[in-house]
Order: structure tokens, then sequence, then C-alpha cells
């Protein structure tokens, strides 16, 4: 063997590769079963059935739905451009299991001789990975869209462009407010910083968790996720009063299994980032009986609270209109994302010397400064007085 | 070693991404060459040790500007191919033999200026990160650098108040008032109605026969 | 909560800043008070902006003496006398500025907050420029000045013309932009540093390797094709020719008080760093660019003097001659002397005292937006308007550098800095373009006080703070005209060249 083969380390490679298969096979199940118990939850809301044929309690159902659209007549239309209208679905789907490979499973493990994550890679720039993904996703939307070369995808692609640049700016100040009071962009350091207890006397046993701590943040990266998915109440994109399905109307077969799969990939995504940077990541109690699994178990049981509140928002909100959508992300996320970083800022800049209370004190004072100052501004006031009467002639 | 087979793979991939970029006549296509190109580039950076730049630029690049151009292009509906008719005879052959003499030109100077290495250049893990890239560029960004960091948001507010300036047309403000076709009558005209000397080209100015740049000479 | 480890940082002394600060807080106010209070007239932000500049003014005018470090903020920003003078001759255009487009706005109905604001933050970049002791500082505020006048100049965006001055202005820009920034990034490869006097020193331990320690280059052939990309950048914003296209268009596109205030502010602001950066940072190699600024200068005058004859337009006529100027400015930069740095700085500062006023008549001229602009609007002036006409007239005078004015003294003073850097042909070719110059500064004023007007147009309408804007520089044109000694007095200290002195050995 030649030296360079030699110095490579066969086994980390095989870990990494095991690691990524174990994973990628557990999202792929995990999803199957989320398509399913959306279905489930949505019709009992709806005091419906749901599926109930495939398998017991219609388990099922996802996989023979996959069947079905595999065996189903590809359609494409011939404004179609080509090479783009292929690329789409793979656009939409890709991103999403990507932005996965920097969530931690769980613990770090010893296998070998090596130390290894329970996550595929703990980038120290992770949470920002997050977002790259979280930027790329809009992609799949805006190519399949234009790529139809139809009315009712390019509106779609086109709504689905500007919504989510914009609730991408104030997911991303939710992040930095957690980055800020974290103090470290590696996913794994943001699970240890909610490790610790509060010290309050009689609630000890409550664990640290970002969702306390920033609940704001949290609030604005909840609301942020529901419009980066594309997810009711923000499925503007999609919205079939309006634009048919809109941009993926002209998908069929597998290409559109490959943009639903994506969805819920999506929502599975930025639910497991919601816990990791809000509820303790996979911490939790671990009891003495397979200790390995426990995290694991912590893991997938939040990620499922966070997942049915995408559905039960599903099952009871009405669609926003597309102006109050975007007037909501600038005016109402946008600067309360603002007001909430800089007060993370005084928080973590303020001595330790001042005290938890008055430290929260100053902090809150200025906030309030703040608010008093510019809401007029956020809220627009009352309108300009137009510079002249209402002219003849082209107006703007 | 991992860093050469990533190279060997990425380069030719951004040249001719790059190219396609530049040769393709549909406005789309050339954006999504271009994303190619930035990826590219990006996972360059994080193979010769710079994750933060890889990342940021896969956010800002590909993930914000790229983004914007596709809705203004999908927008505008200037996705049509582009004609490739020269306005100005012989431009491409010269732009082609300047640009050729250019890229000598900096090739030359490189190799006297600081040489072209051959051999891999030392492990910029240990060399400049120490082990941590996000502080690293901390340090540098927030210590000898901070005032360009700082000021840079005052360039960012001139960018955003002038979009908002130019953006929002404000209800009264009433249309062109230097077109021969503007409504007559404007109760406040701020110029005399196709310029005050009708048939001088020099002084029809820049609203004139549209020609290009400098064309008034 | 991770404590974060304390970043080091350079000691903020902020002091040398402060008129940049000043005038950054008063844009912020500005921005601030228009959104609170819509609807306003814009006369109290005006004299807000006034107050503002004032303000600046005073700081820039107290740091004369600074006591501390010459390199203040981590090298960024050089606390020397060169950077005050400069600031304070664009602090005065921008008071000008401000006086007129009040007067503009007002009158065309087209104002809004934001102008204000804008013409804030173009003279922060301006000062900004002048102080900036390094090619990453230099370029932030080249670009803020840039960005702030592209959208001055398509501010009335009712009139296409300026729409459209305001977008090659932008996209020229935007290639110029690029090349500074490509020669930038070869100087940081060149040398392995973005600062000033640190890419100097590098340099001249190349080229004469007699000091103990220091980093060798191999050569300073890259570092010589990032001088060139730098000057290509400056070169734009200064319209030197071949680099000048921008220059009519723009001009004429923009709105008149804006045209003053850029005509007269980015040529001061991008010459001070232009001259900065090549007598600093690219000194050692100055027998290696002096005969390319050499060719570009008496190209310029050439080609800047040739066209204004054949322009109908004043602003456009205003403009050729402006680039005219640039090559005049440029022969004093090409010497690349002490002596040259500061005949061109004495230049600089008669030069934009001069062109704002002119400017200025022109746009009272035209009483209300963008009329009465061609030559035969001129007709007869100075007797329906003594005041214009003959102020007008000895500003043109200046121009053109016939005696009793400044303009005469700044040539004379830059010719002698190249004739003593034994530049003869090009002095040659400078007189000649005079000679041509001199021509159509002279028909303006023929056509203004012999000829009949063709129509009783309208008065023009100036207040008294108009007058006193196009007045006292009218004033002060002709008295460093006579007395020019007051400002030489200034210049004559080592102290007011860049980095008091660092490039000449002194």
């Amino acid at each position: 063997m030649s030296p360079v083969l030699a110095s490579i380390d066969w086994t980390a490679w095989l870990l990494l590769i095991v690691r990524v298969i174990v994973i990628f096979a557990l999202v792929m199940v995990y999803l199957v079963l989320v398509i399913w118990f959306e279905r489930k939850a949505v019709a009992d809301m709806q005091t419906r059935i749901g599926p109930n044929r495939a398998g017991p309690f219609g388990v099922l159902q996802t996989i023979a739905d996959g069947v079905k659209l595999l065996l189903k007549e590809e359609i494409i239309p011939e404004t179609a451009d080509l090479p783009v209208y292929l690329i789409a679905p793979l656009a939409s789907a890709v991103p999403a299991l990507l932005a996965f490979a920097v969530i931690p499973l769980g613990p770090s493990v010893t296998i070998a001789g090596h130390t290894v994550p329970f996550q595929i890679s703990d980038l120290s720039v992770g949470i920002l990975w997050i977002l790259a993904m979280a930027s790329l996703a809009v992609y799949g939307v805006v190519l399949a869209g234009w790529s139809s070369g139809t009315n009712y995808p390019l509106i779609g692609s086109v709504r689905s462009s500007a919504q989510m640049i914009s609730y991408e700016v104030g997911m991303g100040l939710g992040l930095v407010a957690v980055v800020l009071y974290a103090g470290t962009l590696t996913m794994s350091g943001i699970v240890a910083v909610q490790a610790r207890h509060f010290g309050v006397p009689g609630l000890t046993w409550l664990p640290k968790w970002n969702l306390f701590m920033q609940f704001p943040a949290f609030l604005i990266y909840v609301v942020a996720a529901f419009a980066e998915t594309n997810r009711p109440p923000f499925d503007l994109p999609e919205a079939e009063t309006e634009l048919v399905a809109g941009y993926h109307t002209e998908y069929s077969g597998m290409k559109f299994a490959m943009f639903y799969l994506a969805e819920y990939m999506h929502m599975i995504t930025v639910s497991s980032v919601a816990v990791t940077l809000f509820l303790g990541g996979w911490r939790g109690p671990i009891f003495p009986v397979v200790r390995w699994l426990w995290p694991l178990v912590w893991f997938v049981a939040k990620v499922t609270v966070m997942i049915f509140v995408f559905i039960w928002v599903r099952a009871t909100l009405p669609r926003m209109r597309y102006d109050k959508l975007m007037a909501f992300g600038w005016k109402v996320m946008i600067p309360i994302g603002l007001v909430w970083v800089l007060a993370t800022g005084g928080i973590v800049a303020l001595p330790p010397a001042y005290g938890a209370w008055r430290a929260g004190a100053i902090v809150g004072f200025g906030v309030l400064a703040l608010i008093l100052l510019l809401g007029p501004v956020i809220r627009g006031g009352p309108a300009r007085a137009p510079v002249e009467a209402p002219t003849r002639g082209v107006s703007g | 070693m991992p860093q050469l087979v990533l190279f060997w793979i990425l380069a030719p991939i951004s040249i001719v991404a790059a190219f396609g970029m530049v040769l393709a006549r549909n406005a789309v296509h050339s954006a999504l060459f271009l994303i190619v190109t930035f990826f590219s580039l990006a996972v360059a950076f994080l193979a010769l040790g710079s994750p933060f730049l890889f990342v940021v630029q896969i956010i800002v690049y590909a993930g914000a500007i790229m983004v914007l151009f596709l809705f203004v292009i999908m927008l505008l509906g200037v996705d049509r191919e582009e004609s490739m008719r020269e306005r100005i005879a012989g431009q491409r052959w010269m732009a082609l033999l300047l640009g050729l003499g250019l890229l000598a030109e900096v090739t030359a100077a490189v190799r006297l200026g600081i040489g072209i290495r051959t051999r891999a250049a030392g492990d910029f893990n240990v060399l400049v990160n120490h082990g941590d890239n996000v502080r690293a560029l901390a340090g540098v960004l927030f210590n000898g650098y901070f005032l360009p960091f700082e000021v840079t948001s005052v360039l960012l507010i001139v960018a955003a108040v002038g979009v908002i300036l130019h953006a929002r047309r404000r209800h009264g403000d009433g249309g062109p008032l230097d077109r021969a076709d503007a409504p007559p009558g404007e109760p406040l005209p701020l110029e005399e109605p196709g310029g005050s000397t009708p048939v001088d080209p020099e002084s029809a100015g820049v609203s004139g026969a549209a020609g290009p740049v400098g064309a008034a000479r | 909560m991770i404590p974060a480890a304390t970043l080091p940082h350079p000691p903020l002394v902020f002091g040398p800043l402060s008129p940049e600060l000043v005038l950054v807080g008063a844009g912020l106010l500005v921005m601030l008070i228009d959104a609170l209070r819509p609807g306003n007239t814009g006369r109290f932000l005006a004299s807000l902006t006034f107050a503002g500049i004032v303000a600046a003014g005073i700081a820039a005018a107290l740091l004369w003496n600074w006591h501390g470090p010459t390199l203040v903020l981590g090298g960024m920003i050089a606390a020397d006398r060169y950077s005050v003078f400069f600031r304070l001759v664009i602090l005065v255009v921008a008071a000008i500025a401000v006086v007129l487009s009040q007067h503009y706005l007002e009158r065309s109905g087209e104002y809004r907050g934001e102008y204000y604001a804008l013409l804030l933050f173009a003279t922060a970049g301006m000062t900004l420029i002048t102080a900036s002791a390094d090619l990453i500082m230099v370029f932030l505020a080249l670009e803020i000045l840039s960005l702030s006048l592209y959208l001055m100049t398509g501010f009335s965006f009712r009139r296409l013309a300026s729409a459209e001055a305001a977008m090659k202005y932008f996209l020229l820009g935007a290639f110029s932009s690029a090349f500074f920034l490509f020669g930038l990034a070869l100087a940081y490869g060149a040398t392995g540093t973005t600062n000033l006097a640190g890419i100097a020193t590098r340099l001249l331990f190349t080229l004469a390797p007699t000091q103990p320690r220091g980093v060798l280059l191999p050569s300073p052939a890259l570092a010589l094709v990032a001088a060139a990309f730098l000057g290509i950048g400056f070169a734009f914003k200064v319209s030197v020719v071949p680099f000048h296209m921008w220059t009519p268009d723009a001009y004429q596109g923009a709105p008149t008080p804006v045209t003053a205030f850029m005509s007269a502010g980015t040529k001061v602001a991008a010459f001070a760093a232009f001259l900065r950066v090549y007598t600093v940072a690219f000194g050692p190699l100055t027998n290696d660019w002096r005969p390319i600024l050499v060719v570009l200068a008496a190209l310029t005058m050439v080609v800047g003097s040739v066209l204004a004859i054949a322009q109908r337009d004043v602003k456009r006529m205003l403009a050729y001659s402006s680039v005219a100027h640039a090559g005049f400015i440029l022969t004093a930069v090409a010497a690349g002397t002490a002596e040259g740095v500061r005949d061109a700085m004495f230049y600089l500062a008669v030069y934009a005292v001069t062109i704002v006023a002119a400017f200025g008549i022109v746009m009272l001229v035209s009483v209300r937006g963008e009329r009465n602009l061609s030559l035969d609007d001129y007709r007869g002036l100075a007797r329906r308007s003594p005041f214009l006409g003959g102020g007008l007239a000895v500003l043109l005078l200046s121009m053109a550098g016939i005696p009793p004015t400044s303009g005469f003294v700044a040539k004379v003073a830059v010719f002698s800095a190249a004739v003593r850097a034994g530049f003869w042909p090009l002095v040659l070719v400078a007189v000649l373009a005079s000679v041509v110059a001199a021509f159509f500064y002279l028909r303006l004023i023929v056509v203004m006080y012999m000829r009949e007007p063709e129509v009783a147009a309208a008065p023009a309408g100036e207040t008294v703070l108009t007058r006193l804007a196009v007045g006292l520089p009218v004033a002060a044109t002709v008295l460093l005209g006579v007395l020019p000694g007051v400002l030489f007095d200034v210049l004559a200290h080592p102290s007011v060249l860049p980095l008091g002195g660092f490039g000449f050995g002194l």
C-alpha cells in the first residue's frame, strides 16, 4: 500500500459512511410515518377516519401512495425548459436533507478508539449551515415554477421567492439571538449550553432550555419556519384556491412525489433545528436500560411534538392574504427580531456584577424605550400627505 | 492530499460553469451556471480550511443574491433569448484581445511579483486558524479591521435609503416631465418639453438619441 | 451562556474621526426626523444639515493641532493636516451645496427628506476618503460617496434625463469600483498588507534591501499592476480621459445643485485619495507611474478642452471643462514631488470653490428646475442680472486662468511643479490646452455681456442665502488671486503632506 493511502484514516471514513447511512435511513422511515401521522391527525381534527386500509391503522398508506406515483404516467408540458424542469424537484429535496447533517441526535460515543459524534458532522459553523441550506431551499420552488412555462406555477414561484427571502431575514435574526446567547456556532455547543438548570428554588428540576431564555427568538423562528416550509397558513406558493397547485402544478408522478417528500422533509428539518436550538436537543433523563438509546428517544419525541404543532396549525388556521403575509414579515417579525437581538446583546454584554434582575431591568427599559421611539415608525403612522394633488398622466 | 483531489474536481467544474454562464443565451440558465460556480468556489474555501467563508459564500451569493437575480428575471420576464448582434462593430474581438492581454499581464505579474506555487501550501488550519476558523476570523475582523466593518454599515444604510427612495413612488408624483409625449399643461414644468434648443444634437444631451455613452463626442 | 472570550481591539481613538461621526450622526438624525415628521417642508432639515456640516467643520478644524498618533484605529485613519485641509474644502463645498439644494428643491417641488441624509452621507464619504490610510478604507469611503451620488444624480426621477444620467453614472462607476477592488486585491497579494504606509515600506525594502529586516518580494511587478488598477479606479472618479465618458452625461442630467456638489466634492475627495495612495503607498515606484500619468494628463487636457468648445449646453460645457481641469491637476500629480502635491492641493481648493459657485449661478439662471441651460439663454445675462453675470464672469476667468484670479495662480503653480520635475513637453501641451479652453470660457462671457437677450426672460429670483452661497466663492476667487500667499503659507509646512511627508523622506 502506498504511503498516501496508508495515511488515510480508513476507520474514520468508514464510521462516517455508516453514520450517513444510518441517519438517512432513520430520517426516511420517520418521514413516511410523519406523512401518515399528519393525515391521521388532520382527519381526527376534522372528525374523519383518514387512511385505514393499508396496514394496521393505515400506516402503510404512504408506501402505497409512493408505489402508485412511481407507476403513474409522466407528463411534461411542451413549454417546459427541460433541464431546469428536471433539476427542480431535486433542488427542492436535497437542501432539506443536507441541513440534517449538522443536527446532533445524541452525545458522542467511542467506537474502535474513535470518538464519534451522533451526528454526521459537527461543523464549526453548524448554525450557519442550517441558514445556508434554508436559503437554498427556495431554488426548488423558484425553478419549478419558472421552468414549467405556464402561468400559475410562475406566479407561485415569484410569490415563494419573495416570501422565503423575506422570512429568512426574520429567521436569521432569531438564530442570531440564540448564537449571541450561547456564544458558539456549533450545534453540539448550543445543546451543551442548555444542559444547565435554573438556580431558582423550586425550579431546579427545570432545564435552562433556550425556549425559556430566548422565548421571543423561539416565536420568531417557529413563525419563520412555517413560511420557509410553505406550510399553512403561509402556503401561498401553492394556494389551491388561487393557483391550482402553485409551483408544482405541472409536475406529476415521481417528480411530484419528490416535491411532496421535500415538503415533509423540510418540516422534519426545521422541527429538528427548533428542538436542537430551543428545546434542549437530545437531552432528557437517561434511565439505566439501554442507555445509548434514550437521547434518540427524547429527540424523536420532541421533534414529534413540534411536528404536531405544524399539523395542528394547518388544521386550524386559514391561509393568510399575500400582502398581509409580506407586511407581517417585514413590519412585525423583523423589527421584533432586531429589538430582541439588541436586548440579548445587552444581556450578554452587561457585566455579571449587575446580577440577573438588574441586568434584566436595564435591558427591559431599553427595549421599552426602543419600542416607544420606533413604534410609530414601524406601524407606519399616518400616511405622508401627498406632495401635490393627484395629477393626470402616468401615476406610479 | 484531499485538498488536491477536491481541487481537481472543483476547478474544472467552476471553470466550465463560468463559461456556461457567459455563453448561455437564456438569462435563467446563466444564473444557474453562476450558482454552480459559486458553489464550487464555496467548497474550495472549505477544502482550504475556511468553513466560515464556505457557509457565508453559500448564504450570501447562492442563497440571497442569486435568488434575487432569478426573482427579478422572472418578474420582469426578461428570460427570453438575448440578441447577440454587436452594436459596435469589432467590439467583441477588441474585448477578447484586451481580456487576453489582461490575463497575460496579471499572470506574468503574479509570476514575477510573488511567484506561482507548485507545491502544496502550508496547513491553513495550523498557520492561520489556530484550530478555530471562526474565532481566528473574528480576531481579524473585530481587531485590525473593526473600523471598515463598522463603516460598511454606513454604506449599507445608504444603499437601503437609495432603494427605498427610488422604489417608492408616492401618490401624486406624476409622470415623466421631459418626454415629448408628457401630458401638456403640467402645473410646474421643470424643463421645457423637448429641450430648449431642439435641433442641436450636442445639447439635446443624454435624453437624446440614446446613443452609447460618450457618443456625444 | 458561555462568557465570550474578550477579543483584543486597537485603542479606540475616535478623535480623528470626529468630523465623519458628526456627519453620519446628522444624516441619521435627518432620516429619523423625516420619518417621524412626514410632510415637513425641508427648511428645517436643510438648516439641520447645514448645522451638521458646520459642526463637522469645527471638529475638522480642531484636528489641525492633533497631538496624538498619526495613524489611529488600527492604522485605518490618518490624523494628519493633509486630511484636515481637504475635509475643510469639502465641507465648504457641502455647505454651499445645502443652500443651493434647498433653493432648488423648494422651487421644483421635488423635495424629499432623504435628499439631505444622502448629502450628509456623501459628504461623510468624501471626508472619510481624505483621511483613509488603508486601501480598504479608501474603497469603502469611495463606495459611500459614489453610491450617495448615484442616488442624488437620479433624484429628479420624473425627468428621464436625470434617471438616465444616474444609470450611466452607476454602471460606469460600478465598473471602476470593480477595477479598484481588483487593484486592492493585487496590492494585498503583492505586499501582504493593505496599509498604505505598510505597502510603501515593503516596496522600499524590495527595491533597496538595506534596512535590517523586512519582507523581500521577488519583484515589484505585481505592485505595479495593482497601482495601475487602483489608478483606473481613481481616474474614473476624477474623470481623466479615457475614463471620462460618464462626466458630461451625469453632470448634465443631474439636478444642478447635485452637479455643483459632485463636480467639486468628488474631484477633491478622489484626488485627495489618489495623491495619498500614489505618493505614500506607491511612492517607491514613482519613476514607474510618472510617465503614465504624464500621458493621461496631456490627453485629458486636450480632449476636455477641445470637446468643451463643441458644447451648446452650459452644464455640459462645464462638465467637459471639469475634465480638462482634472488634466491640469494631474500635471501636478505626475510631477511626483512634494511641491507637486502642494500645488495640486492649492489647485483643488481653488477649483472646488470656483466650480461649485459656477454651477450655483447656472442653477439660479435656470430659475426653476432645468431651464435656460443653452448658451443662447445666457444672452445679455449681465444686463438682466449684473450680480449673476458678473459673478459667473469672474468664475469663468478664474477657470480660464486669467491673471487677477486664483485660477491663474493655481495654473502657474502646477505648471511650475511640472517644469521643475522636468516635464517641459507636458507643460507645453497644458499651455496650449489652456489657450483652447480660454476660448469657450470667454465665449460665454461675450454672450453674457455683448449679446442682446432674445426674449425678456424671467428674473432669476435669487435669495439672500443663495447670493451669499455664490457671492462668497466669487470673492474668495478674487482674493486668492490677489493674495495667494494666504493659502500657500498654510500649505508650505511639510505637515500638510500625506502622513506628514511620509513618502518624501521628510
